[in-house]
């Protein structure tokens, strides 16, 4: 503070050695930083910008992460009508089916990717542990090759470009607080039981809450789906009449669109029992309140974000760009995501940078040998827990359908209306 | 400007008419700029088609019409369609909110005008009610919540008394939670107008009607209420439009199950249905102009201000 000046031009020395020794680090051709300050201008939701990744990220290379968080429908609605606004783009893989024809977004040169090839096998075939998973809905591997660099077309066998490298996913389920409700939950179809009138609450994102719907529909053995992601007009009226019944009935006391909103209606205890995101969980869990991110035998409902690069970006920013993306698939920041509950995409990286015990826990469906604790150091599950859902591969062997864009969105949301209306 | 010879003595009315052109120019071209434009282009992408990515400038009723589909017959479930339902739902709160605005709103200008006689006090008091406008709306409505919620406040004291055995479920996510809200935030909008227009009676009417023999309600209805109309219509106008736009306050405090014509639009711009969007926005312009035109006819403003 004494002398202003001399400070920052110090700080700009040092972060230009950590610049150069992080490009080393990551072996691909070296850029010289000196004569600017790349800035990124990452768009996504707020749920993974977290300031922790942002600042080690600067401090492996000198270039600046600049955050812009909007909710999941308005990265889609930025992507589409104002390309230019960001540099990054973290979204979600189903997103892709309404942003990959406009052309605003590059394929993405795996040959510039360290750790392409390692990114896991749920992504490149719909695999784990050599076990297909559910590809119900929009699947990554359906949408994550682009023809070319710059085609507004999917790829129908893996090719050079991708469309988004994965970042962070996971498989969502229903939350319950089993301290209320005091008796084993297994099946979806326990959010709509009248046991639960008045305490449950659904997803009121129209295309993820009627995949929800569509989970208890089958497990309630009413229909099944050919594929819960893309309905046809009377498979979204039965969905949609079963939840305006329930609604009518009085079963919800709210819907939630909102992180914040899922963890308030859980941890006040106004409700019991919703469909719910996993870090949600862990956030109500922060607090001391018991909170279930529980398995059901149905499967789960995943879900997969990724980065992007818009169509127009070139130069500095684009080597920027590729360098975060990079750094980030390098394991601290997978280490990082995999702490609060995430998957990270490239699964070797992170483990290095995980404790034993870490990774035996998140991983591998041990009991934990030590006090788990969250990145932020929140305890989150003493020694001897078991992580819900078990190991990595029972929970995303478990997917049973994956978060869609349906080829009657227009018809669903009008449908999805009327039930908030009802 | 251009003749200051002519302007100094006796203006010819030409020169007037440029003067009066320049000086509705700057306003007018902001009204230009940010109301009609944008309104135009509104109409203009209502009659257009879209796909999931793109808007497609070809002129159709298609919007419209998928507005009222199944709005000649009830849905399976026995309801209106949700146009329909998602208006009455939101007529609905307007009147009731309006009732309760203007009740509350009319009482609190009547004693701040009539009853306060410094008019320091009376300043004073006026702030007092500007209070809650220095903290966000989103954050006054969240701060319900833990007080009306299943464990809030209210239902400890509730169940502490003894008064209940089970927490109240009503009190949140409910339309009293949407209405008590709409109220809390809105009934500043109401003082205001009808304050400043108590302001401007005269005193001596007053006393000329308990002069006349006239009991204090009469006195009430028949002389404040008739010269404090203006500011009721005003207060009634900020009110009405509000409510029928809002989509936060219905959100938040009814738990997103509650409909409302906002809420509609919210949601298809959110999935890129802007021609949809569009199309219901022109029909709310043209339901609550024709409210306001309604109201007008009652009171007229030009007049009265």
């Amino acid at each position: 503070m004494t002398d202003p000046i001399d400070s920052s031009a110090g700080l700009q020395r040092r972060t230009l050695l950590q610049g150069t020794a992080g490009i080393l680090a990551t072996g691909i051709a070296p850029f010289v930083h000196a004569q600017e300050k790349i800035v990124l201008r990452y768009l996504g939701t707020a749920v993974n910008q977290d300031k922790a990744i942002a600042e080690k990220f600067k401090a492996d290379t000198g270039i600046e992460i600049q955050y812009v968080a909007v909710t999941t429908d308005d990265v889609t609605k930025r992507a589409v009508t104002a390309p230019n606004s960001f540099d990054l783009i973290d979204t979600e893989f189903f997103s892709l089916k309404k942003i990959v024809p406009t052309g605003n977004l590059k394929g993405i040169d795996t040959r510039k990717i360290k750790n392409a090839d390692k990114i896991t096998t749920l992504f490149t075939k719909g695999e784990v542990a050599g076990k297909a998973v559910g590809d119900q809905g929009t699947a990554p591997k359906k949408v994550i090759y682009l023809e070319g660099e710059k085609s507004k077309k999917f790829a129908t066998a893996p090719t050079q470009f991708m469309s988004l490298i994965p970042t962070v996913y996971n498989a969502d389920t229903l939350g319950i607080r089993p301290d209320l409700i005091k008796r084993p939950i297994g099946s979806w179809a326990e959010l709509l039981n009248p046991e639960f009138k008045g305490k449950a609450a659904i997803l009121n994102i129209p295309s993820i809450g009627i995949m929800d719907a569509a989970m208890v529909v089958e497990a309630k053995g009413i229909h099944k789906y050919a594929d819960k992601g893309n309905m046809t007009k009377a498979e979204i009226d039965l969905t949609i009449k079963t939840l305006i019944e329930a609604k009518k009935a009085g079963q919800f006391r709210a819907l939630w669109k909102d992180f914040n909103e899922s963890v308030n209606l859980m941890a006040s205890g106004e409700v019991v029992i919703q469909s719910m995101w996993s870090p949600a969980v862990t956030a109500v869990r922060t607090k001391g309140i018991a909170c279930n991110f529980q398995p059901l035998k149905e499967g789960y409902r995943a879900w997969a974000a990724g980065f992007g690069l818009p169509a127009t970006l070139s130069g500095k920013k684009l080597d920027g760009a590729y360098e975060f993306i990079n750094w980030f698939l390098d394991g601290w920041a997978g280490a990082y995501l995999n702490r609060q509950g995430y998957y990270s995409a490239v699964l070797d990286t992170a483990k290095a940078k995980m404790e034993a015990y870490e990774w035996a826990y998140w991983m591998e469906g041990k009991p934990a040998s030590q006090d788990i604790k969250s990145p932020n150091g929140d305890l989150l599950a003493k020694a001897g827990a078991v992580r819900d859902g078990g190991s990595y591969e029972q929970r995303m062997g478990g997917i049973a359908c994956w978060n869609a864009v349906m080829d009657e969105n227009e018809y669903m949301v009008r449908k999805w209306n009327e039930f908030v209306a009802a | 400007m251009s003749a200051p010879t002519a302007s100094a003595h006796a203006p010819s009315p030409s020169v007037h008419a440029v003067k009066a052109w320049w000086q509705a120019a700057p306003f007018a071209l902001v009204f230009l700029l940010f109301f009609l434009i944008p309104l135009a282009l509104v109409a203009m992408v209502s009659l257009w088609n879209f796909n999931e990515y793109e808007l497609i400038p070809a002129v159709t009723l298609r919007n419209y019409l998928s507005l009222f589909e199944g709005c000649s017959q009830l849905t399976d479930n026995g309801d209106l369609c949700v146009t329909l339902n998602t208006y009455l739902s939101t007529f609905k709160f307007c009147l009731l909110v309006w009732g309760i605005t203007l009740l509350v709103g009319f009482s609190v200008a009547y004693f701040l005008a009539f009853h306060v006689r410094s008019p320091g006090m009376q300043t004073a008091l006026f702030v007092l009610c500007t209070v809650p406008f220095w903290t966000s709306n989103v954050i006054r409505m969240i701060s319900w919540v833990p007080l009306l919620g299943r464990n809030g406040l209210v239902n400890q004291m509730l169940t502490g008394l003894d008064l209940v055995d089970q927490p109240v479920e009503w009190l949140l996510f409910s339309n009293f939670s949407v209405v008590l809200a709409f109220v809390h935030l809105y009934t500043m909008f109401m003082i205001v107008p009808i304050f400043n227009s108590m302001m401007r009676i005269d005193r001596s009417l007053l006393e000329a009607a308990s002069d006349a023999g006239a009991s204090g309600w009469q006195t009430l209805w028949n002389v404040v209420v008739p010269l404090s109309r203006t500011g009721i219509l005003i207060g009634s106008i900020f009110v009405i439009t509000i409510v029928m736009g809002d989509f936060v306050t219905i959100g938040v405090m009814g738990g997103q199950q509650i409909a409302s014509i906002g809420k509609i639009i919210q949601v298809q711009t959110s999935y890129l249905q802007f021609p949809l969007a569009a199309a219901n926005a022109v029909i709310l312009l043209a339901v609550v102009l024709m409210i306001i035109w309604g109201l007008t006819r009652l009171v007229d403003i030009r007049k009265e201000l």
